[in-house]
Formats: structure tokens, sequence, C-alpha cells
């Protein structure tokens, strides 16, 4: 084989393992009966995200999808199960079970064939030339400059939600003073 | 892009580093122990070698030997799996760090970025360790984890990026670049840059205490209340994979805080810059850090808490404010 094939082979050999990895986290989040395995699925899958924007040369991206959904969105779910009652959390199958299995075995398979056929029907757009060579300078520049206004409403309705969350827990610890 | 030579030289290079780790985690240990007996009047190891500097090993061989225990209830796949995903990104962590100029296994642009994010998959790690265990004392010491590396991470974030603001890189290599030609150009000394600088470090210092669960925030063992917190129910090389990892944190820890302020490999007054000096400063800090915890006792947990977010975040958030107004107006 010439270099270029290898190269090629290797690349999607890489792609394919992300790929896997993304899916089997996602699989797991979605199949598992323990919430704790589903929470470490999704982190797996997270990474595996992490691994495919990395193999689509955007670093800074994949470590921030590490930092950001590993490091703060998983732990907060993880912390969440483990502060909340786990009891239930291994809830049997009864009727209503398998009915809502069969309703959305169907809506999920509807949707598919609709995907399908949207995918069939559409005609692709060639792939758009990057825009820069995404550094951090340029990442920078685009999100302070041409999606600013973007990126302040962002950061008012994270405030906002900071506020929501005061509020919320304010309200139960108030005492009745009269 | 890659050769076949880059790679051999990265898994060298990662072969290096695994040992480096753990030989900085067994003999880390030992100073920690000679450390605390001198502090307190006793003598420490003596028996196994000279001064009992052949200990470690021996320590090594008894966790290896020892048998690895699964109590009744534990949950078997993420109870094993924990101490891994411990280790391993404290050891990967590693490869972006710069011994010297030349030293590094692989010169990243964003290096700190990503010690920070793989750090970020220790806590995970930690609170599957404590809640797969299925004893009372390892969920408390894991809840401890989540809410003492939440608080401590946003001041440490925002120092850092208050650095990165000056040094315009998250290249470690171009950060020490930066401070080279004497102590008076480290970024611990950088008044000019912000005023601030030598505050800086110090809540840096102290987060770092934190997020390596070091005494006076070593809440997630705690003998005393919770008898080892998360690794209660660990036992042999699960049991030493946590003790590895602790160590080769601090380790990076130490040599972040030595690349960020201390100038890396670059001499106080500018003679012979190299890898010496970064060992010597990054191991005068680790001394520290021992050196802390047999001096303070440890804190409470409101305490804890309270430092951060009542006096870390906002000095933090004051200095990050600062930086900013002082590019502005010194250009």
């Amino acid at each position: 084989m010439t270099p270029q094939e290898i190269n090629a082979l290797l690349s999607a050999a890489c792609f394919a393992g992300l790929a896997g990895l993304t899916l089997l986290g996602a699989l797991l989040a979605a199949l598992c009966r323990r919430l704790i395995y589903s929470v470490s699925g999704l982190a797996l899958s997270f990474i595996g995200l992490a691994g495919l924007y990395l193999y689509l040369n955007a670093p800074f991206l994949a470590l921030m999808q590490i930092l950001v959904y590993v490091g703060a969105v998983c732990i907060v779910i993880l912390f969440a199960i483990m502060l909340a009652d786990t009891q239930d959390e291994q809830s049997g199958r009864d009727r209503r079970a398998t009915l809502t299995a069969i309703a959305s075995f169907l809506a999920a398979s509807m949707l598919a064939v609709a995907l399908f056929l949207m995918i069939r029907g559409t005609t692709w757009m060639a792939p758009a030339a990057p825009q820069n060579t995404g550094s951090l300078q340029d990442l920078g520049h685009a999100l302070l400059g041409r999606f600013g206004f973007a990126f302040e409403l962002i950061s008012v309705v994270l405030l906002l939600a900071i506020l929501g969350a005061l509020v919320v827990a304010r309200n139960g610890r108030d005492t009745p003073r009269d | 892009m890659y050769s076949l030579g880059d790679i051999v030289r990265l898994l060298l290079y990662l072969v290096g580093l695994i040992g480096f780790g753990a030989f900085n985690a067994a003999y880390l240990s030992l100073l920690e122990r000679k450390q605390s007996a001198w502090m307190q009047l006793r003598r420490g190891p003596t028996e196994v070698g000279p001064w009992g500097l052949i200990q470690p090993v021996a320590d090594g061989l008894k966790l290896l030997s020892k048998q690895i225990l699964l109590p009744r209830d534990v949950n078997v796949p993420l109870f094993l799996l924990a101490p891994i995903m411990v280790v391993v990104p404290a050891i990967v962590s590693l490869v972006t760090i710069p011994f010297s100029e030349t030293l590094v296994a692989h010169r990243y642009n964003l290096g700190l970025l990503m010690i920070f994010s793989f750090g970020a998959i220790n806590i995970f790690a930690l609170l599957i360790a404590g809640w797969a265990s299925a004893n009372k004392y390892a969920s408390i010491g894991a809840v401890r984890v989540v809410a003492q590396n939440i608080a401590y991470e946003v001041p440490m974030l925002l120092v850092v990026i208050a650095l990165v603001m000056v040094t315009s890189s998250f290249d470690l290599v171009e950060i020490v670049k930066q401070q080279g030609g004497g102590c008076w150009h480290w970024n611990l000394l950088k008044l000019g840059a912000n005023p601030m600088m030598p505050a800086s470090f110090l809540i840096f210092f102290i987060c770092m205490l934190a997020e390596t669960n070091r005494a006076p925030f070593d809440m997630v063992e705690a003998e005393s209340e919770l008898i080892a917190g998360a690794f209660t129910e660990y036992s042999g090389m699960g049991f030493g994979l946590f003790f590895i990892a602790e160590y080769v944190n601090i380790l990076i820890g130490c040599s972040l805080a030595t690349i960020l302020f201390l100038g890396g490999w670059d001499c106080p007054f500018g003679l012979f810059p190299g890898p010496h000096w970064f060992l010597i400063k990054m191991y005068a800090l680790c001394f520290t850090v021992v050196w802390v915890r047999w001096s303070f006792p440890r804190t409470q947990f409101y305490g804890l808490l309270n430092l951060s977010w009542k006096i870390l975040i906002p000095l933090a958030l004051v200095n990050l404010l600062l930086t900013a107004v002082m590019l502005k107006l010194v250009p």
C-alpha cells in the first residue's frame, strides 16, 4: 500500500473508533437501568465527541468539551443522583412499561423514516471552505467580534439562570416573620 | 504532520514519564514521612536501607502482593474502573509539562487547557469510586470532593485566565520563554502587568492544595472522621493507584505553579538556565505542600467553602478586572 492509502485507512479507523465510542456511550446512557451507568455512558459519549472534534482539527473545542461536559455537567448530574434516593432507580417492568416501549418504538421509527426520506431528498451543498484556521485567536475574534451580540445575550441568559436559582433556593429558606 | 519518529519519541517519553511519576509518588511519600517525623521530633522510617531510603520500594512490594478485596455490595465494574480513571489522566497530563525548552514530550499550544480539562476527569473518577464502594464513609467523602473541587476550580481558573491575558498564550513553553532572564521577569514579580501578581500566586497555591485534596483541605480522606473517605474499601494496588495519582497531581500542580509564576527552567539571576532549576523550584514547592500539611490542622467543611466563595473568588475577580484595566492602560 502507498502511504496515502495507509493514511486514509488510519484516518477511517480513527473516525470509526471515535464514532463507535460516542455511540456506545449514548447507547449505555439510554439503555442502562441504573442511573449511575447512564451518567458514565454519557461521560464516555462526551469523551468520544471530544475525540471527534480533535479529529476535525478543533483541539480547543475538544478540550472545552471535556472540561465543561465531563468536568461539570456529568459531575452535577452524578451529584444529584447521589444525593437523591437511590432506592427507586431500579423500578420493575409493569404493563404500562411495555405499552410505553411500543409507543416510543413507533414514534422513533416514524422519526427515523422521516429523517431518512429527508436525507435522501435533499441536495447537499459542497462543504464550506474554512473561514479561518480555527486557532484560538480566530475563535476569540469571532466570538467577541462577529458573534459578539449572541455572546452577550448568552451571558445574560446565564446570569438570569443564576438569579433564578438564587430566588428558588431563597424561597424555601425564608422563615415567616409575622 | 507527524512522522513515525515523532510517534516513537512520544511513546518513549510517555514511558519515561510513567517512570518519573511513579518514582516521585514513591519518594514524595518518603519525603512526607521523613519531613513529618523531622517536624515532630521523631525519626521516621529508618529500617529499610540507609535512612530508610528503600522504604518506598518495600511499600510498593507490599501493596503489589496484597489481595484486592471486593466487598459484597460493591459495584464491581465501576469499583475497578475508578482507580484507573484517576491515574491515567494524571500521568497523561505530564506530557505537556516542559522541564526545559527542549525537554518536553509534546509541545502543545493548548497545554495549559489540556491539564485543566484532564484534571476534571479526576473528580468524576473519585465520585465514581465513592459511589461504587457502597459505603457511607466513601459516599460522604465523594460528595465532599465534588463540593470542594467545584468551589476551588472557580478561583483557580479565574487566576489562570488573568495570567493568560498577560501572556496571551496557552503554550507552556511560550509562557516560560516570556519570563526569561532573571527573577525580576518572572510572572510572580511582573507588577507592571498586574500589581496583584504575588496575591494571585498565593490564590493559585491555595487552590492547588484544595484541588489535590491535601491537608488542610483533605476532606476527601479525613482519616479521623471518615476512615479513608472515598478510598475506604480499596486495598492493595487499587489503593496504591489513588495514592500514586494524589502525588502525581501534586507534582503537576507544583510544576504548573513553577511554570506559570516562577519562570520554569529560568535561573533567578540569569545564569545557566536548565531543567535543574525547574526541578529545584518544583521540589521546593512540593516541600512547601508537605510543610503546610504538617503545620495546619484540617479545616472544617464550612470554613473551607467560605474561604473559597467569600474570599478567594472575590479576590480572583478583582484580580481579573485589574489585569484587564492594566492591559488597557499600560500598553
